[in-house]
């Protein structure tokens, strides 16, 4: 395909795409003109039914919690399949190097200022993460939310330029527990539901005060789940990707 | 739409826009970066914290060093290539 070709075919796709957006948009109610019954709804009945104050975590662990079931089995199978993906193609090697083998694997590049930035970093990633992941149910944030700035935390060593410290904090087996466990949490949770209140995924536990940390029934128990699966996730697939990139390409 | 809004569109906009011209992988894997914080803050200030909490750490953190591990990996390969073909 020649660059005149794209060229010609953009000029007719472009103002296309431009048109048809327009035309989509033209419909839509004015910015900052809500007309979401259901949400408004909602919000008003949702702290007196459920005692969250977070409406977003309440919705997504608790009036849509089945939901979040299927999106958590999403994230599960398609890090699985990254997994599967790059460790296939890393036992394809045969020459590979024991990992084990190789004491400190560092970038040129990594300053000392730059090793103490992650030092420092570490600790403050990780005490947001556990404060995100735990508020879930009182301010905005939540599993998925402080899952991830979890999964960042660590990988401040990688920034620090010590990959292999941090394959030794977070080696293969205790992120795919994390993940499993995760998962496997929630899904439980929601048994707990249709045993204990007779409904899968029901808020089954007592709500208790509204804004005090354990309060919202099941909600902030949901969202340590959550926040586990998250964590294993999102660091086994960078760890999947850096470890094909840093430690396979080495030889 | 308050000031602060109307700022923060246009500054997405202009670094969206940025991120597609920006010549070389590399410097666009750090574009982007940049490209996910000003969305961050677009999420901020139309009332969407825990969007912008995850957006802060997708797009500063996750993305690139993706990016970046898959174009080490791209390079590796190809020095590699051209290392056989100067041996044969």
């Amino acid at each position: 395909m020649s660059r005149r070709f794209r060229i010609g075919l953009f000029a007719l796709a472009g103002p296309g795409l431009t048109a048809v957006l327009l035309i989509g948009m033209h419909g839509l109610p004015a910015f900052g003109h809500l007309h979401a019954v259901t949400g408004l709804l909602i919000d008003r009945i949702e702290p007196h039914l459920r005692h969250a104050t977070d409406i977003v975590t309440a919705l997504n662990f608790d009036l849509r919690a089945y939901d979040t079931l299927g999106e958590e089995f999403i994230l599960f199978a398609s890090v699985t399949g990254v997994a599967l993906l790059l460790r296939h193609l890393r036992n394809e090697d045969e020459s590979r190097q024991d990992v084990r083998g190789i004491e400190e694997h560092r970038f040129g590049g990594a300053s000392p200022s730059l090793r103490m930035t992650g030092l420092v970093l570490i600790p403050m990633m990780v005490a947001l993460g556990a404060y995100v992941v735990l508020h879930g149910a009182l301010t905005p944030g939540g599993g998925f939310q402080g899952g991830i700035v979890l999964a960042a935390g660590p990988l401040a060593i990688l920034l620090a330029g010590r990959y292999l410290a941090l394959r030794r904090v977070a080696p293969d087996w205790a992120l795919e527990s994390l993940e499993s466990v995760g998962a496997t949490a929630y899904t439980l949770i929601g048994v707990g539901g249709l045993i204990f209140a007779g409904v899968f995924m029901k808020n089954f536990l007592p709500l208790g005060t509204p804004g005090k940390l354990l309060s919202a029934g099941t909600m902030p128990l949901n969202s340590i789940a959550v926040g586990l699966e998250v964590t294993g996730a999102f660091l086994l697939t960078w760890t999947e990707f850096f470890d094909q990139a840093l430690l396979v390409a080495r030889r | 739409m308050s000031a602060l809004q109307t700022a923060a569109l246009i500054v997405v906009a202009i670094a969206g826009t940025a991120v597609v011209f920006t010549p070389e992988v590399l410097r666009q894997a750090i574009m982007l970066g940049i490209y996910g914080m000003t969305l961050t803050v677009l999420f901020f200030v139309f009332q969407a914290p825990d969007v912008a909490l995850s957006e802060i750490v997708v797009s500063g953190v996750g993305m690139p060093l993706i990016i970046l591990a898959a174009l080490r990996k791209i390079r590796e390969q190809d020095r590699r290539r051209k290392h056989e073909e100067s041996e044969q």
